[in-house]
């Protein structure tokens, strides 16, 4: 009974507190308000291009508390939340669209921590500020698209076979093809062999007839392949928005989380993010009469459009070049002053382009701006998915010489649309619509008054805990304070060491732990209590106290955790951040609170006489 | 420090119909009631807002009657200058747009800018969603407990857990309902935090009935479960001060955006202990517990009476 630790036992208690301080210790320093600059090209900045800017923010008349540059990254650390605005604003302005200008709180974590990997936890945007979208991915469209895509090859193949049909239509799910004669569908089924094995093969009673659906391989592989395309593009253009750390993740089968830390244009943001915009180039039908098509008499080569002021134009049917062929896009002004998009095609559009420019010298050029709007709307208690497809004519021009891979285009609103669609163009097109479902924004005044709030209620309840626990089990209160203490460091460390996000619920977390924890403790204590109320000499009532208290503190624990672990698999977002603390703080209360609580006692007490316990 | 010897089990009857009182007022109240769910559950749209001074709120009100929100909800959210717009789920209009025209529409008619403290859209489809994991959620955690529980100890003793543990969380979702608090996922967060609690609490007991049971074998059941429960008194309150005493700070100090979170636990863990003295134990005796039941392991109860030094 001489309640000694072995030496082993001791140093790996004392190497995980001292481990455990040093990951937690970035906590401690905060962030600098900062802007950061990168170029949007794929050419990485140059020094004097960072020269330049450090200049233009020094003179400008901003107090630089830090300029840092690395690899192709300009980091300029500022004195406050307010600078760091006005010096972005004036970054937007001076540098233009080749540069990317983004908000980022960078941490203040001295060098020889960084070299250890000890890093700062991630703070949730309820407490930095931001905007949380939650977006839903309209798969139906994804997969009709796909069904015309193959309705359109299939006519094709038929035609370069040269196998006459009557009809190929989409029926149901159905591509139904109707052949002229059915000797010809043996040919036609061993196309499909080769070329269309992605297509379930269906032969009706009509000989001349086959019916064609997509794989259920196929569907779930476009299902995939459109929310992977997505994320991909929405990566893409958050990276345009200039937003420092953003997240972007898949949420169950058909959903993307889109988190922007420090964003406040939420209005920017969502049109940025949920428009599926893109441009078309047509000729102007010039031969027919626009009235006439107007009262419903559409010619058959041509469709009819409405421009910016609502007027009636009559566009050619055939497309010269769709939006994926734009390798390139910038926003700039025409020598008029105007805004406008420069484009740059890859070699097929170019091209086409060429061959078309240099046929129809002289005649009229429209660009046809497109845009997928999606909007769910209660009507009747029920949601209904309303999807839109505005097609305006933003510009019609005179073609006046030949030109193929780059041109500019103008017609639009403002300097600032001309942005976003440069944006929009270059990021890439959605493979399907997605539709906002969620929501949240957070005002960088709140995320601090919530970081305020949280210390706040954080100290006060650790303090009335600590002097609780002292009040009543004098010493051993002490004892068991410095291993709450070494609780809240081993549960900051692990959550920094993690990189898990950090919310207002996790430090409800923490301070319910705070109060929770000391309940191993207080497990121990009373039972060695009763065994000094039975007759046992302290050293006894010590071991026994740890023994007995063991199995109770297990399975009391493990239930707990049990509901965190449920809490934690189902609960999203801040939710989530709070069961991540409350795991963390279960299991690290067990090794703190029984074996912590025992080293110190065993040093307090261990290995000598003792008349009496203070406890 | 203290040592007591409250026949808890013989006056059990006092406990139980105390209880079943406030249970049946807290299912009354809730299917009557119901739950004032929060828009996370419910979709719809919520805006906080602060101004310098404090805000006018029928002025507020009527703004938005006139601009065609009838049906928000207008209310200080903390303290007078900051306030909470609630909107449902709005019928023929664009959800997403929705924040943007509410505070296009309040601006009109202030005579200062408000400031967007936080904005939050949850649509009906998130919402049902969320509701059905938190379900979810509160079903698998009661089989698991249940498993583990049955496992540890015996089937009586995990209904018995289960029985204690929802009672509080009948209760506490009664006093919000009672009270028309807003449910939302942070309250629910707490309710699930309180079965944990409460659980722990219980649990600790059970675990000193165990054990008595090997130890005193000549006593009866209802006797070995009296001094259990009084032993571990204590503990159970100290425990329970302790946590009291984290969540009054964060109750009082934590802001408006737990608040709920902290009504509830605070509610829940004082529920919680009182459930764990009176109700967990006297439930396991009604399921018939008895000596039997935890025959098998009696040679470990006896190695653990030589292990005494």
């Amino acid at each position: 009974m001489q309640n000694r630790f072995p030496l082993w036992k001791n140093l790996l208690v004392l190497i995980i507190f001292v481990v455990g301080i040093i990951y937690a210790l970035p906590n401690l320093y905060g962030d600098d308000p900062s802007v950061q600059v990168s170029s949007t090209r794929p050419d990485k900045l140059a020094q004097e291009q960072a020269n330049q800017i450090e200049s233009a923010i020094k003179t400008a008349g901003f107090a630089v508390k830090d300029f840092e540059f690395k690899d192709g990254l300009v980091l300029a650390r500022l004195n406050s939340a307010d600078d760091q605005l006005k010096v972005a604003d004036l970054l937007r302005d001076q540098l233009g669209d080749d540069y990317n200008v983004a908000l980022n709180l960078a941490p203040t974590t001295p060098a020889w921590l960084r070299s250890l990997g000890a890093e700062a936890m991630y703070l949730g945007l309820d407490l930095r500020g931001g905007v949380h979208f939650l977006l839903e991915v309209d798969m139906d469209a994804a997969v009709k698209q796909a069904e015309d895509r193959y309705n359109d090859d299939v006519r094709l193949a038929l035609r370069t076979e040269k196998l006459r049909y009557q009809s190929v239509s989409k029926d149901n799910g159905f591509i139904k093809v109707k052949l002229n004669s059915a000797d010809d569908k043996p040919a036609f089924l061993t196309l499909l062999g080769k070329d269309f094995r992605t297509l379930d093969v269906t032969e009706p009673s009509e000989q001349d007839q086959v019916w064609l659906k997509l794989s259920e391989k196929e569907v779930r592989d476009i299902k995939k392949f459109a929310v992977a395309q997505n994320m991909t593009t929405l990566r893409n253009r958050v990276n345009e928005l200039g937003v420092a750390e953003p997240v972007i993740q898949q949420q169950g089968e058909n959903r993307i989380v889109v988190q922007l830390p420090g964003v406040q244009d939420t209005t920017r943001a969502k049109e940025i993010l949920g428009t599926t915009a893109t441009l078309e180039y047509r000729l102007v039908d010039t031969e027919h009469d626009v009235q006439r098509a107007v009262e419903g008499h559409v010619p058959v080569g041509s469709r009819l459009y409405t421009d910016r002021k609502g007027a009636p134009i009559l566009l050619d049917r055939r497309v010269i070049v769709t939006g994926d062929q734009i390798v390139d896009a910038s926003s700039g002004v025409d020598q008029d002053g105007r805004p406008s998009v420069n484009i740059s095609l890859n070699g097929v559009g170019a091209a086409k382009m060429g061959k078309l420019t240099q046929a129809n010298v002289g005649k009229p050029m429209a660009v046809v701006f497109i845009e997928y709007k999606v909007e769910t709307k209660l009507i009747d208690g029920k949601k209904v998915r309303h999807k839109q497809k505005v097609e305006k004519v933003i510009n019609v021009a005179t073609i006046q010489g030949v030109f193929s891979h780059r041109f500019q285009t103008t017609g639009l609103d403002s300097p600032q649309e001309a942005r976003n669609l440069s944006l929009l163009l270059r990021a890439g097109a959605l493979a399907a619509p997605v539709d906002i479902v969620e929501e949240r924004t957070v005002g960088p005044s709140l995320g601090q008054d919530n970081i305020n709030k949280g210390m706040l209620s954080f100290v006060v309840g650790f303090a009335l805990v600590v002097l609780f626990m002292i009040g009543y089990y004098r010493l051993c209160g002490v004892i068991a304070n410095v291993a709450l203490a070494f609780n809240v460091v081993i549960i900051l460390a692990v959550l920094s060491m993690l990189q898990a996000t950090l919310t207002l619920p996790g430090i409800a977390g923490i301070i319910l732990t705070v109060g929770m924890s000391v309940d191993a403790n207080v497990l121990i204590f009373e039972r060695i209590k009763e065994e000094i109320r039975n007759g046992n000499t302290p050293q006894a009532a010590i071991y026994v106290g740890f023994e007995k208290a063991f199995a109770t503190i297990l399975d009391s624990n493990i239930t707990t955790l049990l509901v965190a672990v449920m809490l934690f698999g189902f609960g999203t977002g801040s939710v989530k951040g709070f069961a991540v603390t409350l795991i963390i703080g279960i299991l690290s209360s067990m090794f703190t609170a029984i074996t912590g609580t025992r080293m110190i006692m065993n040093w307090v007490y261990g290995n000598r006489r003792v008349e009496k316990l203070s406890i | 420090m203290f040592k007591t010897n409250i026949n808890f089990i013989g006056n059990r009857n006092i406990a139980l119909i105390f209880s079943a009182v406030l249970s049946i007022i807290a299912i009354g109240s809730l299917a009557v009631r119901g739950l004032e769910m929060g828009i996370d559950f419910t979709g719809g749209t919520l805006i906080e807002v602060g101004y310098q001074q404090p805000a006018d709120l029928t002025e507020l009100r009527n703004t938005l009657n006139t601009e065609g929100f009838s049906d928000a909800t207008v209310q200080n959210f903390g303290t007078t200058k900051d306030v909470l717009i609630r909107l449902k789920p709005h019928e023929g209009v664009s959800s997403a747009d929705l924040s943007a025209k509410v505070l296009n529409a309040i601006n009109k008619t202030t005579k200062e800018p408000a400031i967007v403290h936080r904005v939050e859209f949850v649509g009906p489809q998130v919402g049902d969603d969320l509701a059905e994991d938190g379900f979810l959620a509160l079903l698998y955690s009661t089989i698991g407990i249940l498993i583990y529980v049955a496992w540890r100890f015996e089937w009586k003793f995990s209904v018995g857990a289960i029985i204690a543990t929802f009672h509080d969380v009948i209760i506490t979702l009664g006093l919000f309902s009672v009270l028309g608090l807003e449910f939302d996922l942070t309250v629910l967060a707490a309710i699930l935090a309180l079965i944990g609690y409460s659980l722990n609490d219980t649990i600790v007991i059970y675990d000193r009935i165990r054990e008595d049971f090997r130890l005193l074998r000549n006593k009866s059941t209802e006797e070995i479960m009296n001094s259990a429960i009084n032993v571990t008194l204590s503990r159970t309150i100290i425990t329970s001060l302790t946590v009291f005493l984290a969540l009054v700070s964060l109750f009082f100090l934590g802001g408006q955006v737990i608040h709920n979170f902290s009504i509830a636990l605070l509610f829940g863990v004082v529920f919680g202990t009182y459930s764990s003295i009176f109700i967990a134990s006297p439930a396991v005796l009604l399921l018939g517990l008895n000596a039997e039941d935890l025959m098998v392991p009696l040679k470990d109860g006896a190695e653990l009476m030589d292990d005494r030094p």
